[in-house]
């Protein structure tokens, strides 16, 4: 420290004493870049929009909405580097995300744009440092950092955001997809539509076990029509509830069961032995009555159809 | 079932037994179940046995080993069981751990499983059996 001093003998005395504070210098370096962004907001944020124009950035947004957010992630930006703190820049991040990822922007504009509001400023830092290069290297080392853990808030804001999105809509898709529906006393249905992974293997044994439950079920139809593959692990799955059903004193029909998942079943070696399993929808709850001692007949007629 | 608040109560009902087990039981309580509970089949000359284990939140290979011996045993009496009540979960892991309770038949509540018993004793055929094979009584 105090060589370089020497070395600049017409430092000004602020800048000596900042050198002199040496804990502190950082935090005073940060206090003047944060007045000089202040200062030089409208040019700053003109050169920053332009250059996210150039770059085809955010071009889902109308330019008066893009003016109006780089406004905000300027001053949040400058914000930042003056308390060091990133919470607040956290929470406008994820409400950002909020608002512009149904809109089809994508990770790579948002983590753009942060970056180029970063080489502006740094630009202009250098342009207005740079004739004391030492001091320049101090006033980015107390920069660069700041600067990096903002893109990283941001970036990660935005990521956090968008696979909360994806989870919500996965657990609405998984609510959709396993249905558990009373037919008739004491009989359920359990129409499986897409592709049975283990996840919705699990869940489906969790909803129809406690359906059996709920319904006192003592038949229970699992119509797979609609899903067209099975791999082992959810094959055997399967075999589990069935079991686990019989524990609970419900049989279950398999109806629907595709060519194509007989014979993935049979090749693996599935027991199926203690299933029953029924080609159609249709037979399986012929069957389902059966078992319970229903008979359907229709009202005046022949039945003959 | 002396001394301590009672872990299993064994009730006749006609010419039913209905064992309802309150609360987990560990080996030794089962070994000691098991033989109340046979003891008490043959003294009331009882044509059928219902096992309610709602309150068993853990059936571990033992405790099914057990409620399959009281079955055979039971059988060997000339009475048979149901065993009923066997929670969502539990009824999974046991399924998972490959652990049934093999020729035994297994009701929802103790209401299906006295509707079985009926249903047996009066000869009418079963409108329903698990696993769609008789159960071998």
């Amino acid at each position: 420290m105090d060589d370089r001093l020497e070395e600049r003998p017409d430092l000004t005395a602020s800048a000596a004493d900042l050198a002199l504070q040496h804990p502190a210098d950082g935090e005073h370096l940060l206090s003047q870049l944060v007045a000089h962004l202040r200062e030089h907001r409208t040019r700053l944020r003109h050169e920053w929009a332009e250059r996210i124009q150039q770059a085809h950035l955010l071009t889902a947004m109308t330019p008066q909405e893009v003016s109006a957010e780089t406004t905000s992630v300027y001053d949040n930006y400058v914000e930042v580097l003056e308390t060091g703190s990133v919470e607040a820049l956290q929470h406008y991040a994820r409400d950002l995300s909020e608002r512009i990822i149904p809109r089809g922007v994508e990770t790579h504009e948002v983590v753009g744009i942060v970056l180029l509001l970063r080489d502006v400023l740094a630009r202009s830092l250098f342009e207005k440092y740079q004739r004391d290069f030492a001091l320049l290297n101090e006033v980015l080392d107390a920069y660069e950092p700041a600067a990096n853990r903002i893109a990283n808030t941001v970036a990660v804001s935005f990521v956090d955001e968008r696979e909360r999105v994806i989870r919500q809509q996965q657990d609405a898709i998984r609510e959709l997809s396993t249905p558990v529906l009373p037919v008739r006393e004491r009989l359920l249905i359990l129409p499986i539509i897409g592709v049975l992974d283990s996840e919705r293997a699990r869940q489906l044994t969790e909803q129809l076990l406690t359906g059996i439950r709920r319904h006192r079920a003592r038949v229970v139809v699992i119509d797979i029509t609609g899903s067209p593959d099975v791999d082992e692990s959810v094959a055997n799955h399967l075999v589990q509830t069935v079991d686990a059903s019989r524990l609970m004193g419900a049989s279950v029909i398999i109806t629907g069961l595709s060519p194509k998942i007989a014979q993935t079943l049979v090749t693996i070696g599935v027991d199926l032995g203690k299933m029953n399993t029924i080609g159609d929808l249709q037979g399986g709850l012929e069957e389902a009555e059966r078992l319970l001692g229903y008979t359907v007949t229709r009202k005046g007629g022949s039945t003959s159809s | 079932m002396n001394g301590g608040p009672a872990l299993v109560s064994i009730l006749r009902q006609g010419s039913n037994l209905i064992a309802s087990v309150h609360t987990a039981l560990d080996d030794s309580q089962l070994v000691r179940f098991e033989h109340d509970l046979v003891e008490q089949i043959g003294e009331h000359r009882s044509q059928g046995v219902i096992i309610d284990v709602a309150a068993l939140d853990v059936i571990d290979s033992f405790a099914a080993l057990t409620l399959r011996r009281i079955a055979e045993m039971a059988r060997l009496s000339g009475a048979r069981t149901v065993i009923v009540g066997i929670p969502p979960d539990v009824a999974f892991t046991m399924a998972r751990l490959g652990m049934g309770t093999a020729e035994v038949p297994t009701a929802l509540d103790l209401e299906e499983g006295l509707r079985l018993l009926a249903e047996h004793a009066t000869g009418s055929h079963p409108t329903h059996s698990p696993s769609g094979a008789e159960p071998d009584w």
